[in-house]
Formats: structure tokens, C-alpha cells, sequence
């Protein structure tokens, strides 16, 4: 199925792509299958969201749905299901910092 | 030869300055990856359009590009620096075992004769080798896992190896430097690595024979004499004759002996340059005077280069990768700051010029003789 997502501006330059891109999903929702997918159709964003050993998303990235940070909720954890539907994008969120 | 290609890493960007023989004029091009720290770029002797760029940031960590057209255009390639095998532990600021972890590259070579061999020198401390373009990257784990890597411990901008010098006359040796562990040396394409530090003197340490633990900055070497190595360390400017067998201080008349870059003259492999700064905390040039200090004998004797160059209130930073020459018949040298200037002189040192006033905190800059 088809997912919506929101890279933060540099992960947008790095895939050449605008804000808003939509990823195809197979099976289960959730983060670690949604980053799967942006791996996927955009390699060049491998390592950059998460570690490419541990899987691990990097320090100073985040995961939102619906204003709601889902960062520190389990990777296989099913998404929200107005993600699924597609009504609300998952978003990627470089921290702010730096002053 | 028809001019030269400047690169230029910055805090948020890269640009390349161009000019023709005569370096006069100059295009300047960027910020390409605007916003993005870009550590080092550096191009292929075997191929001048081939350029790699190393970018690092703490939000998305490593990312490597690579240019087919002299930076005209840019590809991303490969970015996964997996140390090879069990990752044992070097020790922390505070002499606790700290886990090797990889964080950025901060320097690539490219081999002298195929465009598509290119090493990375890395924080935490390892030589990387790719053989396709930058694709993939296999570790030389001989360097990290030699039977001192358990001692090694980071200098203020942590464990990186930050230099790495190919000899031209033997294609299995290879020198790198790494703060703060020292200078090592392979004779066998990366396998076995022998530390090269006898000679070398560091007020921290209480052991006068250390053989690591060092502060390298910066080595280098001239083509036609790949046995004598020129270092700046953390103090000192050291020569060696035997490819770090024994080394030697030629600091001389310095007014400081602390800086971080140093480079060797393109046709004069006996004439140097350092820029020295004032050290521990302050970390800019003494007197508030840019002064570039050439040596033509090969160290002890350094003559101030000013002509051209701030000469009061300046207070700017060179770091390591931030000073290259080119190989036109009057040698350029080239060095750029951390408060965004670039100066390049044509005559060998003897005047200078601002290419850019501006830019971002340098980072590297490198020369390409086309």
C-alpha cells in the first residue's frame, strides 16, 4: 500500500525529491517497514535515517504521526491506522539544535 | 597544463574556484550540498573529472558523493563503514575503554593511478579502502587491530585519522597519522602496520619513548623523495629521512611551533610550509599576523611570508586539510581559514591574494593541476 511521508528539507535535497513523498509498503505498517521502503526507492538515504547495522534510528532523527512522537514506541509496532489509510503522513524530523 | 581547480570544504557547503594558468581571475561555484558540512573532497590524479566529497553531520551522519565531471554534477555512492570484525574498545579522554564507533570520514585519497581506488581515514580511528568508486568500503583491519589500538586515545577533535599519504615509488606503502595516537607505516598494502613515532617528544607524555600516543596534525611528502616525511605536531615541526624510521625537529625559528597544516613546495622537495598559531586554548595566529612561514632548506631556517596577508587583527584558524599546492611551473600554494577566507599565492609564497573573502568556516581545500 501506499504511504505517505515527510523527509525533513536535507533528505529531500539528498533524494532529489520535494517534501511529500509516498513510499509502497508490503504487509504490516510500521516504522521499521516504512523506512524498509524509503531504503527502498531511495538508496541514497541509506544510513541516514537509521544506522545500517543496528537499524537503529539516529540520535538526532525523529518519528511523528499526527503531532503524536512515536519515536521511542517499539519498531514493529503497528502505525497508526490514518497512516495506513493514507490520510496522515509519516513524518521525519531532524531535532533542532544548535541554538 | 592549462589551470587549476580549487575545492574548498566547508562548515555548509562546498565550492570550487577555478582560474587559468596565470591565476589570476577566478569562478567560483557553490555552495554545492548547500547547508551541509563537507569534511574533505578530493580528486583523482588518474582522473582529474572524478572528484569524491566526504559530508558528515550528527543529524544524518555520513553521506559520500562523487563527481564524473570535475563537480559539475554529483552522484551519492556508498556510505556504510563497517569495521571489520570484532570492535574492541580504544581508550576515552579519560583512560576508560571506550567502544571503537564509526562517526565520519575525514579524509580520502585517491590511488595515483585508478580512479576507481580511493581510501577514507576515519573517526573512530581506521583506513577504509573502496576499489569501485566508492561503492562499498572494506576496512584495512590491520591498522585499527594492531596490539597498541587498546591505548590509542582521541585528540580534542577525536580519534580520526586525518592523513593519509600514498608513495608514488612503491604502491605498497602507505603512511597515515591519527590524533592522538601517532604516525604509522604499512609495507604491504595495508596488512601489518608498523607505528613510526621514534624520535617524536610530547610534554604530555611521560614516557619520552611513547611509541603512540602522539598528537599528529598533519604529514606529508614530496613525489621525488617519498622517504622524507615532513610533520606538524601538536608541537613541533619533525623531519624523517628513513619513511619515519627516526624523526627530528626542524622547528627552528618558529614563532610558534604548534599549527596543523604543512605542505611541501611542487618542484623543491627541500622547501616547506606551515602556518603557526598559538596553542593550547587559543588557536590563532600569533600577534593577531597571518604569517605563512616557508623553509627552502628543509626545516630550522623559515622565513614569514606576508605580502598580501592580514597583518593585524586577525584571529583565524588553518586546520589540517586546509592547505594544498598546485604543480604549475610556478608553484601555487593555497590555504583557507576558518573565518571563510581562501588566500593562494602563484609565486611560491612570495605574494598573496584573497580568492574569497567570505565562505563558510574552511575546512579542506585541495588543488587540482589540469
Amino acid at each position: 500500500m501506499k504511504i505517505r511521508v515527510i523527509l525533513p528539507s536535507h533528505l529531500q535535497n539528498l533524494a532529489r525529491v520535494g517534501k511529500d513523498i509516498e513510499v509502497d509498503v508490503d504487509g504490516d505498517v510500521t516504522q521499521r517497514s516504512v523506512v524498509d521502503a524509503i531504503e527502498r526507492a531511495y538508496p541514497m538515504l541509506r544510513g541516514t535515517i537509521r544506522d545500517h547495522q543496528t537499524k537503529k534510528r539516529r540520535p538526532m532523527v525523529r518519528f511523528f504521526v499526527s503531532e503524536q512522537d512515536l519515536s521511542h514506541v517499539p519498531l514493529d509496532a503497528p502505525l497508526p491506522d490514518e497512516v495506513v489509510r493514507g490520510e496522515e503522513p509519516f513524518w521525519i524530523v531532524g531535532a533542532i539544535a544548535g541554538g | 597544463m592549462s589551470g587549476v581547480r580549487v575545492l574548498v570544504g566547508t562548515r555548509k557547503g562546498a565550492f570550487i574556484l577555478t582560474s587559468d594558468e596565470a591565476r589570476e581571475d577566478w569562478e567560483i561555484s557553490g555552495p554545492h550540498f548547500p547547508g551541509m558540512e563537507i569534511f574533505h573532497l578530493k580528486g583523482s590524479p588518474a582522473n582529474p573529472n572524478r572528484i569524491y566529497a566526504s559530508q558528515a553531520s550528527d543529524w544524518f551522519g555520513q553521506i559520500m558523493h562523487r563527481s564524473d565531471d570535475g563537480g559539475l554534477t554529483w552522484e551519492t555512492v556508498g556510505n556504510e563503514f563497517a569495521y571489520d570484525g570484532a570492535t574492541e574498545t580504544h581508550q576515552w579522554y579519560d583512560g576508560t575503554p571506550h567502544p571503537w564507533d564509526f562517526k565520519r570520514v575525514w579524509h580520502l585519497e585517491p590511488s595515483l593511478h585508478d580512479p576507481a581506488t580511493v581510501y577514507a581515514g576515519v573517526e573512530d580511528a581506521a583506513l577504509f579502502k573502496s576499489v569501485d568508486g566508492g561503492q562499498t568500503w572494506n576496512e584495512l583491519k590491520g591498522l585499527r587491530t594492531h596490539s597498541t589500538g587498546n591505548t590509542w586515545q582521541p585528540g580534542a577533535g577525536g580519534l580520526c585519522l586525518h592523513s593519509i599519504l600514498l608513495d608514488p615509488t612503491n604502491e605498497n606503502r602507505i603512511f597515515v597519522a591519527i590524533s592522538a595516537a601517532g604516525a604509522f607505516r604499512t609495507d604491504d598494502g595495508g596488512e601489518t602496520w608498523t607505528p613510526i613515532n621514534k624520535g617524536l617528544r610530547s610534554e604530555y607524555i611521560p614516557d619520552e619513548d611513547a611509541e603512540v600516543g602522539h598528537c599528529v596534525h598533519n604529514i606529508t611528502l614530496h613525489p621525488s623523495k617519498p622517504e622524507t616525511l615532513f610533520m606538524q605536531k601538536h608541537w613541533d615541526v619533525m623531519r624523517t629521512d628513513n619513511a619515519g624510521d627516526q624523526w627530528h625537529e626542524v622547528s627552528g625559528n618558529l614563532p610558534s611551533d604548534f599549527g596543523f597544516p604543512i605542505v611541501v613546495h611542487a618542484h623543491e622537495p627541500e622547501t616547506i610550509y606551515v602556518v603557526p598559531i598559538l596553542s593550547d586554548s587559543y588557536h590563532y595566529p600569533p600577534e593577531g599576523k597571518l604569517r605563512v612561514y616557508r623553509s627552502r632548506n628543509g626545516g630550522n631556517e623559515w622565513e614569514a611570508l606576508t605580502a598580501g596577508l592580514p597583518q593585524e587583527n586577525c584571529y583565524v584558524n588553518i586546520l589540517r586539510d586546509a592547505m594544498s599546492i598546485d604543480r604549475l611551473e610556478s608553484c601555487g600554494i593555497y590555504f583557507g581559514t576558518t573565518g571563510g577566507q581562501v588566500y593562494a599565492s602563484a609565486d611560491s609564497g612570495d605574494t598573496w591574494q584573497t580568492l574569497v573573502h567570505d565562505l563558510p568556516a574552511v575546512m579542506s581545500v585541495e588543488v587540482q593541476t589540469l
